[in-house]
């Protein structure tokens, strides 16, 4: 039962979740005020948008890949969603879904040139950033009125962002984890070859995952404008960064189809706050880039230490 | 005879490099009506430098396989730039003094990549990710904003043109091309080619991998360290966003220079030719006057469409 508890399997999936319970419980130390429903939806504000973001990394690098454009792709989709999804919504429905596919053809693309994913990518970053400039010139707009009532729509007991975060979070772990095809579709990062082999197609797979990536990264930046209202082309370049901190903080690995659905949004969470943590600390926010950066490398390095514990144990 | 010219051009993938920015150069004096060639030219050489400088850098770590990357140059390169400019404080007799400051800047970088890399486990992408965050953050809280002048005979030696061919483009040459020897004709090259094309069977041929790879590490952090002082002098003083754009820019040139982003191949006269492409293509949209939003969809199509011909290896 004790070696149950300890085995490191276990732990390392409890790592997320231990995470956030860390970084939660000292900023309640730090700020007692913040355990209230206010205080929590002011503190969880940003999570949303960014736990979307953090999903959407997570499909591309579940199949070895590592997406450098998203956060420009949010800030895109944004761009869409204050000015055509407001003004025509037809168009701008047509726009997004086309922007969906377009992430789509980049992983046939990836795949069928064997091109690196980071390149192409950050090469899409300049035109998802150029196109969201074309639609929406200077900062402004304005946000659907329905998208900003469902974001802003308080729920009874704890903030809305807690019951959509659950919600994705079992969703996407359903589909990916508990489905034939999620085992499959994790499998081309773990072992492409078998997978191939199994008559499986590797390149319906990458556009899968990368379909759903643009799918993720639509919903983040719809689900940003529900709270900013307005936007501007520039308003998620940082999600880049965020969502793979947040997929590697979530447990996931960066190669072979290890990915956590539900780390994942832990990760985005967890992320979220640490900005808030460090101003209760009254550290500078010249720092607050750097505390990120420490704490991914504090839990890869907790991390590094359960999986040495396993290699001793099997050995 | 024509076939077999073609098959040599096939075989020189670097050669594309140079042909492409001709194209791009003509299109733009064509535009220009013939005016400002020669200045266009000069000053292609003369940004075309800077990303020679990171790149080379850049490609040696790449050529060790793939998920070898280096993504903290651009911090690297700002950190090196602050600390270095800070301490000399425009001072001419200091200049020296800076130049090893910058270069430890890199080397520090590299050394702790390295230990992220090796000692954590952490796959490369994600360690000079995690590392940068950190660097970046160094270089915000030790430099407070403040652009510091660098003292004027740095200033003049990264500026001065020598009929119109910069000087630093003159002392960067010999550079690269006794790194392209080191790269072919020591046995550090060589095992770094090696490592690239199987670290297994290089492991077991002799060659110590752990150790090859620590130094390219560090090699890429130094050049980046060196690019950083360089690019201060010649932008008059170091400002946070000045590695931005290198992070693109130095992983395209390397691709795009007919580097096998799989590892194990790599060309250094092919990064000249890129980087004076990226350059002119940039320019050339410029001149076409087009607005901010289309110049970026351009530079990143064109980019992508670049790789997507060039860079894909086959399967």
């Amino acid at each position: 039962m004790i070696s149950q508890l300890t085995s490191p399997r276990l732990l390392r999936s409890l790592l997320p979740a231990f995470s956030l319970t860390v970084i939660l419980l000292a900023i309640f130390y730090l700020q007692p005020r913040a355990m209230s429903y206010f205080g929590l939806n002011l503190l969880l504000n940003l999570a949303l948008p960014i736990a979307f973001a953090t999903l959407a990394q997570m499909c591309v690098i579940t199949v070895n890949d590592l997406d450098l454009g998203i956060g420009a792709f949010v800030g895109f989709v944004a761009c869409v969603g204050v000015t055509w999804l407001n003004d025509q919504p037809l168009l701008g429905f047509l726009v997004l879904a086309a922007s969906i596919l377009a992430y789509g053809a980049m992983g046939a693309l990836i795949h069928l040139r064997n091109l690196p994913s980071i390149v192409v990518t950050l090469g899409m970053s300049f035109v998802w950033l150029g196109l969201a400039l074309l639609v929406l010139p200077t900062p402004g707009g304005k946000a659907p009125a329905i998208v900003t009532a469902v974001m802003k729509f308080k729920t009874p007991f704890v903030p809305m962002t807690i019951y959509a975060s659950i919600a994705i979070a079992l969703i996407v772990h359903v589909a990916l984890k508990r489905s034939a095809y999620g085992a499959v579709l994790r499998g081309v990062g773990g072992n492409p070859q078998s997978v191939a082999r199994a008559s499986w197609s590797l390149v319906r797979a990458k556009i899968t995952m990368y379909a759903l990536a643009g799918f993720f990264g639509v919903m983040s930046g719809i689900s940003l404008i529900g709270l900013t209202s307005a936007a501007d082309a520039n308003i998620a370049l940082r999600y880049t960064l965020l969502s793979i901190a947040g997929v590697i903080l979530g447990g996931g690995e960066f190669v072979g189809g290890r990915i956590s659905p539900i780390g994942a949004v832990l990760g985005a969470i967890t992320l979220t706050l640490a900005g808030s943590f460090l101003s209760f600390l009254r550290i500078s926010p010249d720092w607050q880039i750097g505390a990120q950066g420490a704490i991914l490398i504090i839990v890869l390095a907790l991390r590094t230490v359960i999986n040495r514990s396993e290699a001793r144990k099997l050995a | 005879m024509t076939h077999s010219a073609l098959m040599k051009l096939s075989e020189k993938p670097w050669l594309w490099a140079f042909i492409g920015a001709t194209c791009v150069w003509i299109a733009t004096i064509i535009f220009t009506g013939g005016q400002g060639a020669g200045e266009i030219l000069s000053a292609a050489l003369s940004f075309g430098t800077f990303s020679v400088i990171v790149g080379i850098g850049q490609m040696y770590v790449i050529t060790l396989g793939p998920g070898n990357v280096d993504l903290s140059i651009p911090a690297t390169m700002t950190f090196a730039g602050v600390v270095s400019m800070k301490i000399i404080d425009s001072q001419n007799s200091m200049i020296l003094t800076g130049l090893l400051i910058a270069l430890a800047c890199g080397a520090a970088v590299g050394v702790f990549n390295y230990g992220l890399i090796r000692l954590l486990r952490i796959p490369p992408i994600i360690a000079t990710l995690s590392s940068s965050f950190l660097v970046q953050s160094s270089a915000i809280a030790y430099g407070r904003g403040l652009k510091i002048k660098p003292p004027p005979l740095l200033a003049d030696f990264s500026t001065t043109k020598i009929l119109g061919v910069p000087l630093l483009a003159i002392c960067v040459m010999p550079l690269a091309a006794f790194m392209g020897l080191v790269l072919h004709r020591t046995v550090y090259g060589k095992s770094v080619l090696a490592i690239g094309q199987n670290p297994r069977a290089a492991k077991l041929a002799g060659v110590r991998v752990d150790f090859i790879r620590f130094a390219t590490y560090v090699l890429s952090a130094v050049l980046a360290g060196f690019c950083g002082y360089v690019l201060s002098g010649f932008s008059g003083g170091a400002s946070l966003n000045m590695g931005a754009e290198y992070l693109l820019a130095s992983i395209a040139v390397v691709v795009i220079g007919g580097t096998s982003v799989a590892g194990g191949y790599s060309n250094l006269p092919g990064l000249w030719g890129a980087s004076l492409f990226m350059f002119l293509l940039v320019t050339m949209l410029n001149t076409f006057g087009l607005s901010a939003g289309v110049r970026l969809i351009l530079t990143g199509a064109i980019i992508v469409g670049v790789i997507v011909l060039a860079g894909g290896r086959k399967n």
